[in-house]
């Protein structure tokens, strides 16, 4: 009996542990990016790099004003200022500049809108491809990207961070455990950030970028400690009227 | 059944459980009840709205749409607002005290400048939209009509300035929504403030 | 006048004026206060009052999100958005909902696990099993048809290739999924009468069943793991020797279990509600696209053991049918387990070690099965799909035998129960 037990509670804890097995997504190793949604300096600086250099192509069309501006506390005149290039009121939407009629007949499809990248992809895959754009003459953009290979969007950073090269990959050797994917980017024509102001560049971006996925999630995590603190009394108390109950039963 | 049940602690315990469960409750009730509340877009779209009110000519009613319903901004003639005056008498709430107005439209004219009346454009009877009969002793409202709006729905009356008349249906005055003025020709219908939400 | 049923001496005040209408103490007693449940019960036994808490939470928060959602292929991504950023307290709600499907399923395979192993489906509870199969078809029904709903690209996919299925079926396949799909493809149309069906029509039937289901269940007695029938001993006034009352004992027991269950569940939904991608997938962040397949494609977690036998079998004679067929057997195997089982005892803890090692193999092959539904088919995913397929349908249809073999134990006359 107490085998049957004990190999049905194995059973069950596979079962249960079943949803906690994670995904590994695709085969290519990416680099952390290891961006922090609580960081509103990071979200900020995010804001305007996501407007100066994604908004002319990419909307954002889940994504108002107004919020960003009460989530990152942004007064209303300074986000006119510096952020709403694009609108009039801060009730609305970050649209992009272009149309997406003009946008197909340029790249041949439109930029996809970012609202909600960060959860589609992940916030690693983001940092990858923003910091994973190299020089290859194939292209018609004249770049190519590590993690996005054909990718129809230019280098719109390149002033930023100049032009990687790739280098090729060592002959048969087993590569080194750490190497991700941008591990054989090297710096080629200079930017004008240096590589370690663009890769916080491109943190804050991403920062941004999931913030804008979900806007509640600071929200969410902080409300989540106190449900659970409240559940622990509640489910305290259960398990003692429990108890005293079952005093009776013999 | 058992020898000694310490029904105290028994009843403290259904207490305790029940209690902090019937907080739960509430609490885990708020966010449904909540949202209901107007969401993001729908205070988005009820937003204030700017009126341009420059090319509006003397004795004309230009309707815009506010929050779902009607706002009336009529430029009104000094012989209008004679109109007004020669109402006066005839009506149940000259001073507007039990009617819906911003301060600054608690006066003989209900409007914050005389020339300009803005004004909700629904009949405080059931909710009709009243129809603009500017005409002093318009043959289709009455001989001794000093001119204003008539709702056609049960015959309810009001002055150029939005006021009840007595002996009708509509127990008050029209409702003025809160407004400002951006410059002489622009008017933000929606909010007191003069800065744009 | 008045219901001869109830006693209307006593019957006094607005309790005694409805009782005297209509037979609220009468079922108050029979369902709850006076109904006995064994006292040996464990638990493995709270999972079925869990399943009716979150079909009650799935129906509240289901409500609450109608009244932001619109079933167009237009505005249904974007509303869902809207109830995510605009709704006030929206993303609780939703996610409240997506991790209550994920948790439903999880709740009824341990609720359904507990019945193998205790023999809870047979003789006299063959229909409350037959009912609750219902309930389990009816809910994967509706877990499929509610996926559709936020108009992902997984969604999109993944009704696309559950319709499909139907179009393998020989002649009338392919006018059988334009039926379905109201349209050529996966369209608007398809949505709206998903919609219908997910808020309206299967909700009822699963509330109907439930009904069925507890009723069954308070007609013969709930069982427990000794395979005993507590009706057999009965004291003076007819009350079974080994009972306890529902209530008090199985609600403050339930009351435990909801709070348990709520710190696992509040932990999901505000601490990680896709759950790394598997209760609400990445391509479904993506409004769905007709023209791109998501790279993997696969069901939510819960479909995953089946999916993985539908891949298991290869095409053959030109179609592929027969991982269709096999797909569903092995739901509708379920329904003959009680008449499959010939054991002669009903709880495992009597058994020997050939149904022990029959049922952890059993649980093993579902698991393993549901992982490789996750997985794409290369590797070595399509061979132990194989291999564990074959050991789910070994384990049902060569039951009538194996279930017979070996030492049994002989089980108590009454309960066996350690006071706590």
């Amino acid at each position: 009996m107490r085998t049957s037990i004990r190999v049905a509670a194995l059973g069950a804890t596979l079962l249960l542990a079943l949803p906690t097995a994670s995904f590994a997504e695709g085969d290519a190793k990416l680099p952390h990016s290891d961006n922090d949604v609580r960081n509103i300096p990071s979200l900020q600086r995010g804001a305007r790099n996501f407007i100066n250099y994604c908004s002319g192509c990419h909307s954002a069309q889940f994504v108002r004003f107004n919020r960003i501006g009460t989530d990152l506390g942004i007064s209303e005149a300074e986000l006119k200022a510096n952020l709403m290039f694009t609108a009039e009121r801060s009730f609305e939407t970050i649209r992009s500049s272009m149309s997406p009629a003009d946008a197909r007949k340029w790249f041949g499809n439109a930029p996809p809108d970012l609202s909600l990248m960060a959860r589609a992809r992940s916030p690693d895959y983001l940092f990858a491809f923003l910091t994973g754009f190299y020089a290859d003459p194939s292209r018609p953009t004249g770049v190519n990207n590590v993690v996005l290979p054909g990718t129809a969007m230019p280098h719109v950073l390149a002033d930023l961070q100049g032009v990687q090269t790739l280098l090729p990959a060592p002959p048969g050797e087993a590569e080194d455990e750490d190497a991700d994917v941008t591990s054989r980017l090297k710096p080629g024509s200079s930017g004008t950030l240096s590589p370690e102001k663009y890769a916080e560049f491109a943190r804050d971006t991403v920062n941004f970028l999931e913030y804008i996925g979900e806007p509640a999630q600071v929200k969410r995590r902080d409300l989540g400690v106190w449900v659970t603190l409240f559940l622990l009394v509640f489910t305290g108390f259960a398990f003692l009227l429990k108890r005293e109950y079952f005093r009776d039963i013999h | 059944m058992s020898e000694e049940v310490d029904q105290g602690r028994r009843r403290l315990l259904v207490a305790a459980t029940a209690l902090t469960g019937a907080a739960g409750a509430v609490l885990a009730a708020t966010p449904f009840l909540a949202s209901w509340k107007p969401s993001a877009r729908a205070k988005a779209l009820g937003a204030p709205i700017e009126v341009d009110i420059s090319k509006l000519e003397a004795g004309a009613m230009l309707n815009v749409e506010w929050r779902g319903k009607p706002v009336w901004v009529v430029r009104r003639t000094p012989e209008m607002l004679k109109q007004v005056e020669a109402a006066t008498p005839l009506l149940l709430d000259p001073n507007s005290d039990g009617s819906v107005q911003p301060r600054y439209a608690k006066n003989a004219d209900r409007s914050a400048k005389p020339e300009y009346l803005v004004v909700l454009g629904v009949c405080t009877h059931l909710g009709c939209a009243p129809m603009a009969k500017f005409q002093a002793a318009d043959v289709t409202v009455s001989a001794d009509w000093p001119g204003g709006f008539y709702c056609p729905c049960h015959g309810s009356k009001f002055d150029l300035a939005g006021r009840v008349f007595k002996g009708v249906p509509a127990p008050s005055n029209l409702t003025v929504p809160p407004y400002s003025y951006l410059n002489d020709g622009r008017i933000l219908v929606g909010s007191d403030a003069t800065q744009a939400a | 006048m008045g219901n001869p049923s109830y006693d209307t001496a006593t019957a006094r005040g607005l309790w005694g004026w409805i009782n005297a209408r209509f037979p609220l103490e009468k079922m108050l007693k029979e369902h709850v206060t006076e109904y006995y449940a064994p006292k040996n019960i464990n638990v493995w036994y709270l999972f079925g009052g869990l399943a009716l808490f979150v079909l009650v939470l799935q129906l509240i928060t289901g409500i609450f999100l109608t009244m932001s959602y619109k079933p167009s292929a237009t505005e249904a991504f974007a509303s869902v958005e809207y109830i995510m950023r605009d709704v006030e307290w929206g993303w609780l709600i939703r996610y409240l909902h997506s991790t209550g499907a994920s948790a439903f399923f999880i709740v009824v395979y341990l609720h359904m696990f507990r019945g193998l192993m205790y023999g809870s489906y047979r003789t006299p509870r063959e229909l409350i099993w037959i009912f609750g199969m219902l309930i389990y078809l009816a809910l994967m029904a509706e877990a499929f048809m509610g996926y559709l709903l936020p108009w992902g690209n997984m969604s999109y996919w993944g009704a696309q290739v559950i319709v499909s299925l139907f179009g393998t079926i020989p002649v009338i396949g392919d006018s059988l999924a334009e039926w379905i799909k109201g349209d050529y493809f996966i369209s608007d149309i398809t949505l709206n009468r998903f919609f219908a069906l997910h808020v309206v029509a299967i909700p009822l039937l699963l509330v109907f069943l439930v009904v069925a289901h507890i009723l069954a269940l308070h007609e013969v007695g709930s069982g427990n793991p000794d395979g005993t029938e507590i009706k057999k001993y009965k004291d003076a006034n007819g009350i079974p020797l080994d009972g306890m009352r529902f209530h008090p004992y199985c609600t403050v027991e339930d009351v435990l279990a909801v709070g348990v269950f709520l710190l696992i569940f509040c932990g999901v939904v505000f601490f990680a509600p896709t759950m790394g991608g598997i209760f609400l997938e990445p391509p479904n962040f993506e409004i769905a696209n007709p023209m791109q397949t998501p790279p993997h494609i696969a069901p939510v977690w819960y479909f995953t053991p089946f999916y993985a036998m539908l891949r298991a079998v290869p095409s053959a004679f030109g179609t592929q049918i027969w991982g269709v067929i096999v797909m569903f057997a092995a739901i509708v195997v379920l329904f003959f387990l009680p008449w499959l089982d010939r054991s002669p005892v009903k709880s495992i803890r009597y058994k020997g070690w050939i149904p022990k090692v029959a049922l952890a193999l059993f649980a093993v092959s579902f698991v393993v099965l549901g992982y490789c539904g996750m997985k794409p088919p290369s590797g070595i995913f399509p061979l132990l799909a194989r291999i564990f397929t074959g050991v789910y349908f070994v384990f049902f249809l060569g039951m009538p035998w194996w279930s017979r073999w070996g030492r049994f134990k002989p089980v108590p006359e009454r309960v066996t129960h350690n006071a706590h």
